[in-house]
């Protein structure tokens, strides 16, 4: 009798609770709504302080001269091209297009040498023990370090020695070689967070280190190559020292000196072009990140090994 | 196939642990050789020297009538199966299995034959396109297999192939494992297979013969069957045989065995059998063979009981250690609980005397 009466008791104040519950649920989806909203008007306030300058250059670079002085907001009231057909003139002999020409001419073998030999060398760093390895890879990241302006005059007086002056290849040589420190650690940290049971698979499977290298370490190391590759991309763009200390003829000029020189040469500044071609400037770099954003998340390696 | 012979191998990392001591070990041809042993034993470390991820030391190692030690793995004539399958993760199944094929310079069109056929034989064709990480564990482990298998290798390196696999699943592979073993050796390609585990019902189940190891010593190699009735020592006693094995300390005087204040006569069963007398003592008797009686015997005090369904495993202190032994389920029912005491017969022909100072069973005729 007395379980059958405690049962009773449990059932009545059983519907009791069950309205508190509904009340205390209702409470919390509302609260959450409330934090998500609040949380959404912060990001987007910030979101927006952070893009308003880019915004600003695109909307500006559709102004007349004029119009960028008079008008603060971001939206032109005439919109023309005309910045970007005369800046794309420049008041060289040479179209901006050459100078695009001659940016990516830096940076293609710059950022293919770089992929090369920083991953040979991280592969050597992570997976081989050899004599002073430690000394090594110990200066490697104190080179990373260093200032890069500290090493600007041996370098140069180095480049001038070999005849190297007014070329590319004092911009492509360091590159080739490893000379970004930065690449090698970051690789080498990659590397280090995947397990060796593949590259020992494959070297039982009859691999030897450079066949284990392109065939296996390669792939996997593929999302950190392609940072690495986008990383040298976009700095090799912005680099405006390197290319201004080693060239000096006008038509071997990239892009980041180009624009340099369109403010320099004329007197009272055609600011519309300046920014339209700033804006062109910043395009290639901006596709290429949003086309190889994806990379970066997509861990290629997992799956492969459990555990 | 080929005879895998370890000579007097060595270890030694850094100049100063020495994690194998000079083993000695004889694989024969086509033989199935588990070697079992808790973690940190060397035995995982013993199958890398072989595969040659590790360099050895000293000593050597013999395939066929090659020695090895210089060789690169891929020189080797082995194939490994590993623990966490290490598949190439952005290959598919395909290439997976075909890499090493594709390194050797085989034509592709025997390529794709040698994948059909070992896809066949380990059921995975319907796998073939797909990357490793749309398999599941049991998929993977299988194509692992398959990876090995396709390279006709003369030795089977396995490390740990089943320890990510669950239960049931493991068990299936288990019988896989060995059934392709047997299957290869009817079909006229024996393969010697070098096994690793931590899991002594794998070995005792797979093995042609097993070898125990510890702390980098071989401490007995032998069929499951003699490991488990004559097992060399107080080691392998304890680690082969589930419930463990009771090892009870006492003291040899004449034809007695005392422990405590209780005392075995130990009869001709044992005594014939025994090459020594050592002082400080110890039987080793398993469950099994740990009779409950009604009125003579050890006395023991009941401490608790573990019903597995058609037996009993019942733990019990005597003289102050824990005993197991085992029970069938209507002995267990009739059993007389009142004073928590029960009385218990060993049977001495299936008993072990141990050197308690060297652990070396002295109660196994000595070979030769």
């Amino acid at each position: 009798m007395t379980d059958i009466s405690h049962a009773s008791d449990v059932l009545s104040a059983g519907a009791d609770g069950l309205a508190e519950a509904r009340a205390a649920n209702a409470r919390q989806i509302r609260n959450a709504k409330i934090s998500a909203a609040l949380r959404y008007i912060i990001l987007f306030g910030v979101g927006l302080m952070m893009l308003y300058p880019l915004i600003w250059l695109v909307g500006a670079s559709f102004k007349t001269n004029a119009e960028i002085f008079a008008n603060p907001g971001f939206i032109p009231q005439e919109p023309t091209t005309e910045g970007y057909a005369k800046g794309w003139e420049t008041s060289t002999p040479y179209t901006f297009g050459r100078f695009f020409l001659n940016s990516f001419l830096i940076i293609l073998p710059k950022v293919i040498g770089t992929a090369i030999s920083c991953t040979m060398v991280a592969y050597g760093f992570a997976r081989f023990d050899f004599p002073l390895k430690k000394l090594l890879f110990g200066s490697v990241i104190a080179i990373l370090l260093l200032p890069n302006v500290v090493t600007r005059i041996p370098q140069y007086l180095l480049f001038r020695d070999l005849g190297w002056l007014d070329s590319f290849l004092p911009l492509w040589v360091p590159s080739a070689f490893a000379g970004d420190a930065f690449f090698v650690f970051m690789l080498v940290q990659f590397l280090r967070a995947i397990p060796g049971d593949m590259e020992e698979a494959a070297r039982v499977d009859g691999a030897n280190s450079w066949q284990t290298l392109v065939f296996i370490v390669v792939p996997m190391l593929a999302p950190a190559l392609i940072s690495v590759c986008l990383f040298q991309f976009m700095w090799t763009m912005n680099d405006f020292l390197g290319p201004l200390i080693y060239i000096s003829s006008v038509d071997k000029y990239p892009v980041s000196l180009a624009l340099k020189l369109s403010i320099d040469t004329t007197e009272a500044f055609e600011w519309n072009r300046i920014l339209a071609m700033s804006v062109l400037t910043i395009t290639p770099a901006l596709i290429v990140f949003f086309m190889a954003q994806k990379y970066f998340i997509e861990g290629i390696s997992a799956g492969g090994v459990k555990g | 196939m080929a005879r895998l012979q370890l000579n007097k191998l060595e270890k030694v990392y850094g100049g100063a642990f020495k994690a194998v001591h000079g083993i000695d070990l004889d694989v024969e041809e086509g033989e199935f050789m588990v070697l079992v042993g808790p973690s940190g034993c060397a035995k995982s470390t013993t199958l890398r020297m072989i595969a040659g991820l590790e360099e050895v030391t000293s000593g050597e190692i013999r395939i066929g009538d090659r020695i090895v030690n210089a060789l690169p793995p891929g020189k080797r004539r082995i194939a490994m199966v590993f623990q966490n399958y290490a598949l190439y993760p952005h290959m598919k199944v395909r290439s997976n299995l075909a890499f090493g094929l594709r390194l050797a310079h085989v034509p592709k069109a025997e390529r794709e034959a040698a994948v059909q056929e070992v896809a066949r034989i380990l059921e995975i064709e319907p796998l073939l396109d797909r990357l490793p990480k749309q398999l599941s564990g049991g998929q993977a482990q299988r194509v692992a297999l398959g990876r090995a298998l396709i390279k006709k290798p003369e030795v089977f390196l396995f490390d740990e192939p089943l320890s990510n696999l669950d239960a049931k699943l493991r068990a299936s592979m288990r019988v896989r494992i060995t059934d392709l073993h047997k299957r290869l050796k009817a079909e006229g390609r024996p393969s010697t297979v070098v096994y690793v585990t931590h899991d002594q019902t794998e070995a005792m189940t797979m093995g042609d013969r097993i070898c125990v190891m510890k702390d980098g010593h071989i401490m007995q190699v032998a069929t499951p069957k003699e490991l488990y009735d004559r097992p060399a020592n107080l080691f392998v006693a304890g680690f082969i045989g589930s419930p463990e094995m009771n090892v009870i300390d006492g003291e040899i005087e004449g034809t007695d065995f005392r422990l405590g204040g209780q005392v075995i006569s130990l009869d001709d069963a044992v005594l014939n059998r025994m090459h020594a007398k050592p002082q400080e003592a110890a039987l080793g008797i398993r469950p099994q063979h740990m009779k409950l009686s009604a009125g003579n015997g050890l006395t023991a005090r009941l401490r608790s009981a573990e019903f597995m369904g058609h037996e009993v495993y019942l733990h019990a202190m005597l003289e102050g250690k824990e005993i197991t032994t085992v029970a069938g389920a209507a002995e267990y029912d009739s059993l007389d609980r009142s004073d928590e005491r029960i009385r218990l017969t060993p049977d001495l022909g299936h008993a072990h005397i141990f050197d308690r100072a060297s652990g070396a069973n002295v109660s196994l005729p000595l070979a030769g």
